[in-house]
């Protein structure tokens, strides 16, 4: 059985790509090194569209309308420009009400985009841009640290790390967050209450990964402007052994935070990367491996969610759970000695 | 092609949930159809693996080493058709319910009338609706434009005017969605499905085509304003639906091409075969199967030949889960557990098994947690699917009217539990009235076989009769009003040996009378205090009732199902039904 990795690396190579949701401009080039927050590309939009309705406005048919309308598909105008006139001695107008550009024209109607807005794609990790996909985004490749998470708010950036985790299952209260902290990404536990958010967006701090959220705090977490990373899922939950002690050997390294909402389908997973210069390019690990003995696991679910382990043996066909249900399992020995039995699907990978 | 080599081909058929992923191998024995077995593996339509195809193959590995024959040949290929050497299958069919759940927008011209009906079709699959235009509606052309941008829809479905009626505000609707269409990204255009006045069908061409992602143009779901007419439309929205899934997910269109088109949403296809079963064995009162997996919760129920669908991804067991506890409070499913425990604990457990949906309870805590969340969910598909049922006028409308067959499947029954904990959450979500049998489709079988139908009809007609449901045996369900504790029904089984067994029911109880499967008895039923065990208040009577798993089941537990408002005593007495049905 295929089972999903988690990438909690010390140094491997890292290749994203990041696309626009549509078509756009692409802003860097090949072999251009670029930051976190860079826009590598951009697309703009319409936040609202006009649909004037010439043949109407000026009791004849479309037909006849579409002789009196003066804009085609693609112009730009002004507020007041003229969209149509009807002609003779007491002729009237259509002006344009604001200024935009003409989406289309034709069958006596008039449709106008306004109110321009962009959506900016930014590259997420440093690192160098080996292929551009015109008009939708790039690939970027980096190497170093990859500390995948669960769960993320849709934001990115990146900065000075300060761990405030002492302990895997820390929790980490608003106190702990001091002015010294300004501009800092901040590595923290359990965060069970607003106040903890608020004083990390009052500071501000440049992104938060914690171990674990509690569940009602997920609408504020969604609106804070700076990423925040989930290590390991919601309600009280100790940060996962293998994450902790990576990240808190990299206290005080600049750090790339891509707290990437969630987005089972298409999207990647919220991660750390935190750049190393090496000699020699390491791959770039598997996404997806068969369950083999001696791997390290994280669990997926209660009562032990969060903890790794390593595989002790894989047993042949179905395994009796202590839920009484039946499924292929794995004998897994924890960190602490003690060894269970967990279904493979409450397990990944951890590598 | 020669009718006798259609009729003996063997099937594989693949069903990928969001879950798990399962390959069936139907084949013919000893001159039926029969089912032989099926490999299953966990859904890789999500990240890391972000290809169903992956999934499909580990399940036919797996059901490969189950059967000894091979079924995949050079490069992992499915060997099709089945060779001389007996290796490879003749024909593939799937079903699909994995992907994300598709935004909607749907248009009528009465908020009442042709709205509703384009709701109800919606319901019949995986989507939500996002957005809703109809003629009261009051914003400008241009607002309604970008209200429909802004939703970014999947499937718009455009219903509205009765056949040769008012058709100029539907043009306008029309051009509104088509300008939509036209301002959106090529591939993110959603595919339309048209069910409205059939006599603008031409203008409805001219205007989407070329504009829409698809277009579809079905008879009319309203051809009079009396009249709702969904199937016709359910099965192209259905074709829709795998339009959009090829488009979405890796590996569809590469499952779709082996089988040929064949390929169907998976509740649809529920749909389908209860729609066979409910003319097959000419109900009376109706065929219900309900299904309730990581995807969604869907009910299908027949009526005479006619079939309510309603698709719920709002009470599927996976990533929505986290949103569950906006159609329910934490006491509808704190209700259901025995265990005294802190409801935050459930709601936890809610956001962090939408982050994992593949994942299993592995202790007993964690498993009475999670068939308590299945039991509410399905229980608030049931009651939501209930309201489009067509009222006998007897049956209040917070109960079921009496049904001939209840059929349920789905991971959250069928996978891993007991027989008697399948049944206990079975007769507490659906709560059923009358006498009838129940059937647990253990492998997911039923949408498989309404897949299957469509390739060759003797399959699904032979899997039925060949024993691939366990049946439960036959549930009586008492209705009464009685103090808990007081006697409301006397009754006597009389074995096919002649002996018998008697009980006296009382108002709260449930309660099991062997009779194995195979086997029919005669059940005297004599109520008390105008109870009604299914022959009408306070009638008594003599039927004969067939065996299974669990024997003769009678639930005198009330309907709708009361619980003890004392949180001690309602544990107590959950754990005593639990007892009763074998822990």
């Amino acid at each position: 059985m295929l089972a999903p990795v988690l990438h909690v690396l010390p140094v491997t190579t890292i290749v994203r790509e990041r696309l626009l949701p549509a078509a756009g401009k692409v802003n860097v080039s090949v072999n251009q090194r670029v930051n976190p927050t860079d826009v590598v590309a951009e697309a703009s939009f319409s936040r609202e569209h006009l649909l004037l309705d010439v043949a109407r406005t000026f009791g004849v048919s479309p037909q006849a309308a579409d002789t009196m309308i003066k804009v085609q598909a693609g112009d730009v105008l002004k507020q007041g420009a003229v969209i149509a006139e009807n002609g003779g001695f007491f002729s009237r107008s259509i002006k344009a009400p604001r200024a935009g550009r003409v989406a289309a024209a034709g069958s006596g109607q008039v449709l106008m985009e306004v109110g321009d807005a962009r959506i900016e794609l930014r590259a997420g990790l440093p690192g160098m841009v080996v292929r551009v996909i015109p008009e939708r985004g790039v690939v970027i490749r980096t190497v170093g640290a990859l500390i995948q998470g669960t769960w993320g708010n849709g934001r990115v950036d990146h900065g000075l790390m300060t761990s405030l985790i002492e302990r895997p299952d820390d929790i980490l209260t608003p106190d702990r967050l001091d002015v010294s902290l300004r501009g800092s990404v901040i590595l923290g536990g359990y965060v069970g209450d607003a106040a903890t958010l608020r004083a990390a967006a009052e500071l501000p701090v440049r992104g938060l990964i914690v171990s674990s959220l509690h569940f009602s705090l997920l609408p504020s977490a969604v609106q804070m402007r700076f990423p925040i990373l989930v290590l390991d899922g919601f309600g009280m939950m100790p940060m996962n052994s293998a994450a902790f002690e990576l990240l808190r050997t990299h206290d005080k390294n600049a750090v790339t935070v891509n707290a990437e909402f969630p987005d089972r389908y298409g999207g990647g997973r919220p991660e750390v990367i935190i750049p190393k210069d090496v000699v020699n390019e390491p791959d770039e690990p598997e996404d997806y491996v068969p369950f083999a003995v001696g791997q390290k696991v994280r669990m997926r679910r209660a009562p032990h969610a969060g903890m790794i382990g390593s595989i002790a043996a894989l047993p042949a066909g179905l395994s009796k759970l202590p839920s009484g249900l039946r499924a292929p399992a794995a004998e897994v020995r924890l960190e602490n000695g003690d060894t269970l039995l967990v279904p493979l699907v409450n397990l990944e990978v951890v590598g | 092609m020669p009718t006798s080599l259609v009729q003996t081909e063997s099937v594989l058929a693949i069903e990928v949930g969001t879950a798990v992923t399962r390959a069936v191998l139907f084949d013919v024995v000893e001159g039926q159809y029969r089912f032989i077995a099926v490999g299953k593996a966990p859904s890789t339509a999500e990240v890391p693996f972000k290809d169903i195809g992956i999934g499909v193959r580990e399940a036919i590995t797996a059901l490969q080493e189950i059967t000894g024959g091979q079924l995949l040949g050079q490069g992992n290929n499915l060997i099709t058709p089945s060779q001389p050497d007996g290796s490879g299958v003749d024909a593939v069919v799937a079903v699909i319910s994995t992907g994300p759940v598709l935004r909607t927008v749907i248009v009528g011209l009465l908020s009442d009338v042709s709205v509703q009906s384009a709701r109800r079709l919606a319901e019949t699959t995986y989507a939500r609706v996002v957005e809703a235009l109809d003629l009261s509606d009051h914003r400008k052309a241009d607002q309604q434009l970008d209200a429909v941008i802004r939703a970014r829809p999947d499937l718009v479905i455009l219903t509205g005017g009765t056949d040769g009626g008012a058709s100029r505000a539907m043009l306008k609707t029309l051009e509104a969605i088509g300008l939509a269409c036209y301002l959106m990204p090529a591939e993110k255009r959603p595919m339309v499905l048209y069910a409205g006045n059939e006599h603008l069908a031409g203008e409805v061409h001219e205007l989407l085509d070329a504009h829409a992602g698809a277009l579809k143009v079905s008879p009319n779901v309203r051809p009079s304003l009396e009249v709702e007419h969904l199937d016709p439309a359910s099965s192209e929205l259905a074709s829709l639906v795998v339009n959009l899934r090829r488009r979405q997910l890796k590996g569809v269109e590469e499952l779709n091409a082996l089988t040929g088109g064949m390929m169907l949403p998976t509740s649809y296809a529920q749909g389908r075969m209860v729609r066979f079963l409910s003319r097959q064995y000419e109900s009376t009162r109706g065929v219900l199967s309900v299904n309730i997996g990581a995807s969604a919760a869907s009910v299908a129920a027949g009526f005479n030949g006619e079939v309510v669908l309603r698709t719920y991804p709002q009470f599927g067991l996976g990533e929505n889960l986290s949103g569950l506890l906006q159609h329910t409070d934490i006491e509808g499913i704190l209700r259901w557990l025995a265990l005294d425990i802190d409801p935050n604990a459930i709601r936890e457990y809610l956001y962090q098994k939408s982050l994992y949906p593949g994942t299993l309870p592995a202790t007993s805590d964690d498993h009475a947690i999670a068939q308590a969340i299945a039991r509410q969910a399905l229980y608030l598909a049931v009651r939501a699917a209930r309201r489009d049922f067509p009222n006998d006028g007897r049956a209040a409308r917070d109960v079921l009217p009496p049904l001939d067959l209840i059929i349920a499947g789905g991971g959250a029954v069928g996978e891993g539990l007991s027989l008697g904990q399948s049944l206990l959450l079975l007769l507490d979500a659906i709560q059923p009235v009358g006498i009838l049998p129940m059937l647990v489709d253990q492998n997911n079988l039923l949408p498989l076989l309404g897949v299957a139908a469509s390739r060759n009809h003797f399959l699904p007609v032979q899997v039925m009769d060949s024993g691939a449901f366990i049946g439960l045996g036959t549930i009586i369900s008492v209705i009464a009003s009685a103090n808990y504790g007081e006697p409301i029904l006397r009754v006597k089984m009389t074995y096919s040996d002649g002996t018998d067994a008697r009980l006296d029911v009382k108002f709260g109880g449930l309660e099991i009378l062997p009779l194995p499967s195979g086997q029919s008895a005669r059940l005297s039923l004599q109520p008390l205090q105008k109870a009604d065990a299914g022959l009408g208040p306070g009638r008594s009577g003599t039927v004969t009732v067939t065996g299974g798993a669990m024997g003769v089941v009678i639930d005198a537990r009330g309907r709708p199902l009361k619980f003890p408002s004392d949180a001690v005593r309602r544990r107590e007495l959950i754990k005593k039904w639990q007892y009763t049905v074998g822990g």
